[in-house]
C-alpha cells in the first residue's frame, strides 16, 4: 500500500482527465477503501463510548458537585434526606463477581480442557451445543429459577451446614436467609460458564496439531501434553473469555437483584444481604423522583463505567506480568 | 501509514460526518406518519405501573367508543412519567404519589392532579403453623421496620393478638427493592404511625431501610416471605386478592382493627374528602373514620393545566368526564377501589381548570 501511494504522488500532476483516472484507480485499489471503511466503523464505537461516559459525566453535575469524591466512600443512601454514597454497591459488585469468577473459571476451563482434548468429538460437538444455548437464556430466567429454586436449596444444603461447620468465620457468620452474596455470586457463575467454556473450548480446538505431536513424541503423556503444552499455548484465549465473564458478571442486573437482597451494607459474610451497582440503578431510576437522587443514580453508572475499566486493566497487568515471566522459562 | 492517505481518510471521514448528518437532519416528509390517519387524534402518556390494568382498560373502552382517539400509555413508573411530562414527551402523565411543592415548581406548563382509582397495601406474613390472621398496631409496624420490635413475641404484637401462641423468633423484614408507589404509600403510612420513622426514613419511593432484604417487586416481596419463615413483607391489596394471599388486619386512626378490603380503601377516600384540598394533593393514609383502612392512597393523572393544541384538550377533558362517571364500574372487577361520590364530584369541578 505504501509503495502505491508514493508512486501516485509521484505522477505529475495531470489535467482534468487525468485526475478521474487517478481517483478511479485509486477506488480499484480495494485495500484502501477497506481500510477507510473499518476504521470509520472502529471510530464509531469509540465515539459512541466517548459520548456515553460524556453523557453520563454531564448528567451527574449534582451529585459530583455535592459529595465529590466522598461519594465514593461513605455508605448511606438515603433518597429522602438526599445522601448518597455508592460504597456498598461498589463492594457489592466486585464481590459477586469475583465469586462468580471463582466458581466458573475452574469449571469452566475445566470442562472446556475435557471437552476439547478428551472426550470423542461427537459428544464434544452435542454438549457444547448445549452449553452454549445456556447463554442464550434471558437473565430474568436465571433470576426467577434463583429465587424459587436455588435460594432454598442453597439456604438448606450450603448455607445451614456450612454455617455449622464454619459458623465462627466472619465469612459464615448471620442468619442463613439464601439470598445474599453467596446467592448472586452462584447464579453468575451459573451465567458466565457457557462464555469461558465456549470460547476456552474453541481456542483449546484451534492449537495446532503439531504441538501436540511435538509433546507426545517427546514422550510426554496425553495429560501431560494437554496440560503443559496446549493449554499454555491457548493461555491468552482463555483469559479473554474470563474477561467477557468478567465484564457479564460486573454488569448483570435481573438475575443478581432477584437473589442478592438488595440491602446496601458491606458485610464479610457471604451470606448477608448486598446490592449491587447494576442492580440499585434498574431498581431505583424509574421511579426516582427528586433530581438529585436522578443524578446520583447516573454518576453510579460512571462509577461501574470506572470500576469495569480498572478490574480488566489490572487483570491485563495480571496477564502481561505472568505471560512474560512465561516466555522467560 | 503515509500521510496522503491520512490526508484522504480525513477527507473521506468529513465526507461521511456530511452525509450522515445530512440524513439526519433532512425534514422530515411532510405527509403525516402513515401508521395514523390525518383524522385520527394520538395522545401519548407515561407513568405508574400500579394503574396500568385499569388505564389500559379504560383506553381501551375509550377507543371503542371514540375510534379517532387513541390514548398510548406506557407504564414507566411514576417518576418516568413526571419526567416525561416535565420534559414535554408525553400529553399527559400519572403518578402514584402527588407532587411536592418543588417538584411543580419546575414545571413550565403546571400539572393538575386528577384521583383515578385508589390502591392500598398489606402487611403479609409467614409463621409456619399460625391460621389465626395476626393483628398489627400502627407501633408495632413501623417498630418492625424500625428494627425496634426484633422478636415475634414482642408485647407489642402480642397484646394485639390475646390467645394467639406467637413464636420467640427473630422477625425477618422483607420490603421492595425497586422505587415504587406500594413503598410510597407504605412510609407515608409509617410516618404517621411513628415519629420515629418520619424523622430517621421518612416517606418516598425508595428509602433508607434501616433493615431487611429487598425483594423486586410484588411477587420478589411475596416470594421472600413464602420462603422464609417468619419474615414479614408487604404488598398491594390487588396482588394480594388476586394471589389469594393471607394478610393481616391493620389498626386505623381510630383504633379499629381492618382486614383490608375494597369497601374499606373507598372508605378512607371518602374520610379525607372532607379536609381535600383542591388541588387534590392529599395523603389518605390514616384516615378518619371507623371503616376506613389506614394504608390507603390515591393513584393520580397529571395533566397539564394548559394546552396549545385544543383538539388534545378537548379529548382529554372528554376523557376525565368518562372516566369519573362511566370508566368506574370497570374498577372493582380488576381489584381497584372505586373513587367515593364526593371525589367525583369535586374533580368533575375541577376538570373546568383545563385551559
Amino acid at each position: 500500500m505504501a509503495t502505491s501511494t508514493t508512486t501516485l504522488e509521484r505522477t505529475p500532476r495531470p489535467g482534468r482527465r487525468g485526475r478521474l483516472h487517478a481517483f478511479i484507480d485509486h477506488l480499484r485499489n480495494g485495500d484502501q477503501i477497506a481500510h477507510l471503511i473499518t476504521l470509520a466503523f472502529a471510530a464509531s464505537v469509540f465515539l459512541i463510548t466517548c459520548l456515553l461516559v460524556y453523557e453520563l459525566w454531564a448528567t451527574s453535575v449534582l451529585p459530583r458537585h455535592k459529595f465529590g469524591w466522598s461519594f465514593l466512600v461513605t455508605s448511606v443512601w438515603d433518597p429522602v434526606f438526599e445522601q448518597f454514597g455508592a460504597l456498598p454497591f461498589i463492594y457489592g459488585t466486585v464481590v459477586t463477581s469475583a465469586l462468580a469468577l471463582l466458581i466458573a473459571v475452574p469449571l469452566g476451563v475445566g470442562a472446556a480442557i475435557f471437552l476439547a482434548e478428551l472426550a470423542p468429538p461427537r459428544i464434544s460437538d452435542g454438549l457444547s451445543f448445549v452449553i452454549e444455548l445456556l447463554a442464550a437464556v434471558p437473565s430474568v430466567i436465571y433470576g426467577v429459577i434463583g429465587i424459587f429454586v436455588m435460594v432454598p436449596l442453597l439456604r438448606r444444603y450450603v448455607e445451614v451446614p456450612l454455617k455449622a461447620a464454619f459458623g465462627y468465620l466472619p465469612l459464615f457468620k448471620g442468619p442463613a436467609m439464601g439470598v445474599g452474596f453467596l446467592a448472586a455470586g452462584v447464579v453468575l457463575a451459573v451465567m458466565v460458564v457457557p462464555f469461558i467454556l465456549s470460547i476456552s473450548r474453541e481456542v483449546l480446538l484451534s492449537v495446532p496439531v503439531d504441538q501436540r505431536e511435538a509433546a507426545l513424541a517427546l514422550g510426554a503423556t496425553k495429560w501431560e501434553s494437554t496440560w503443559k503444552v496446549v493449554v499454555p499455548y491457548a493461555r491468552t484465549g482463555i483469559m479473554g473469555s474470563i474477561f467477557l465473564a468478567l465484564a457479564r458478571a460486573l454488569g448483570e442486573t435481573m438475575a443478581v437483584t432477584m437473589v442478592i437482597g438488595n440491602n446496601p451494607q458491606i458485610s464479610a459474610s457471604l451470606f448477608a444481604p448486598g446490592y449491587s451497582i447494576a442492580a440499585v440503578i434498574a431498581n431505583e431510576l424509574a421511579e426516582a423522583s427528586s433530581e438529585m437522587h436522578y443524578q446520583a443514580l447516573i454518576e453510579l453508572g460512571l462509577v461501574l463505567f470506572a470500576v469495569t475499566i480498572i478490574i480488566n486493566a489490572l487483570a491485563r497487568i495480571l496477564i502481561l506480568t505472568t505471560a512474560g515471566r512465561g516466555t522467560a522459562h | 501509514m503515509t500521510r496522503p492517505s491520512i490526508k484522504r481518510l480525513a477527507v473521506t471521514l468529513t465526507f461521511c460526518f456530511i452525509l450522515i448528518a445530512g440524513l439526519i437532519s433532512r425534514p422530515k416528509p411532510s405527509s403525516p406518519a402513515p401508521a395514523v390517519p390525518a383524522d385520527r387524534l394520538q395522545i401519548n402518556a407515561a407513568g405508574a405501573t400500579f394503574p396500568y390494568p385499569i388505564y389500559s382498560k379504560w383506553f381501551d373502552e375509550y377507543h371503542k367508543m371514540h375510534p379517532d382517539l387513541e390514548i398510548n400509555y406506557q407504564s414507566i413508573g411514576s417518576g418516568g412519567g413526571i419526567r416525561q411530562l416535565q420534559a414535554g414527551t408525553v400529553d399527559f402523565g400519572a403518578s402514584d404519589m402527588p407532587l411536592k411543592d418543588d417538584q411543580l415548581s419546575q414545571f413550565k406548563v403546571k400539572p393538575l392532579h386528577f384521583p383515578t382509582v385508589l390502591g392500598a397495601v398489606v402487611p403479609t406474613y409467614n409463621l409456619p403453623g399460625l391460621t389465626a390472621d395476626l393483628k398489627f398496631t400502627q407501633k408495632a409496624l413501623a417498630g418492625i421496620y424500625l428494627g425496634r420490635i426484633t422478636k415475634w413475641n414482642d408485647p407489642e404484637i402480642a397484646n394485639a393478638n390475646p390467645g394467639v401462641k406467637l413464636p420467640g423468633d427473630d422477625i425477618v423484614v422483607v420490603h421492595r427493592s425497586e422505587g415504587s408507589g406500594t413503598t410510597f404509600i407504605w412510609t407515608d403510612f409509617l410516618s404517621k404511625a411513628d415519629p420515629d420513622w418520619k424523622a430517621k426514613v421518612g416517606t418516598n419511593a425508595s428509602v433508607n431501610w434501616p433493615v431487611g432484604l429487598g425483594g423486586k417487586g410484588n411477587e420478589g416481596v411475596s416470594g421472600s416471605v413464602e420462603q422464609t419463615p417468619d419474615s414479614i413483607g408487604y404488598v398491594e391489596l390487588i396482588y394480594a386478592i388476586q394471589n389469594h394471599m393471607h394478610y393481616g388486619l391493620v389498626q386505623n386512626a381510630e383504633g379499629v382493627f381492618l382486614k383490608a378490603d375494597l369497601a374499606g380503601v373507598t372508605a378512607a377516600a371518602s374520610g379525607a374528602a372532607k379536609s381535600m384540598p383542591d388541588d387534590f394533593r392529599i395523603s389518605i393514609t390514616n384516615a378518619p373514620g371507623k371503616t376506613a383502612y389506614p394504608i390507603s392512597s390515591f393513584t393520580y393523572l397529571l395533566i397539564p393545566q394548559s394546552f396549545s393544541d385544543t383538539a388534545k384538550r378537548d379529548a382529554i377533558i372528554g376523557f376525565l368526564r368518562w372516566m369519573l362517571k362511566d370508566g368506574q364500574q370497570y374498577t372493582e372487577a380488576l381489584s381497584y377501589a372505586p373513587l367515593p361520590k364526593e371525589v367525583v364530584a369535586k374533580e368533575m369541578k375541577a376538570i373546568s381548570n383545563i385551559k
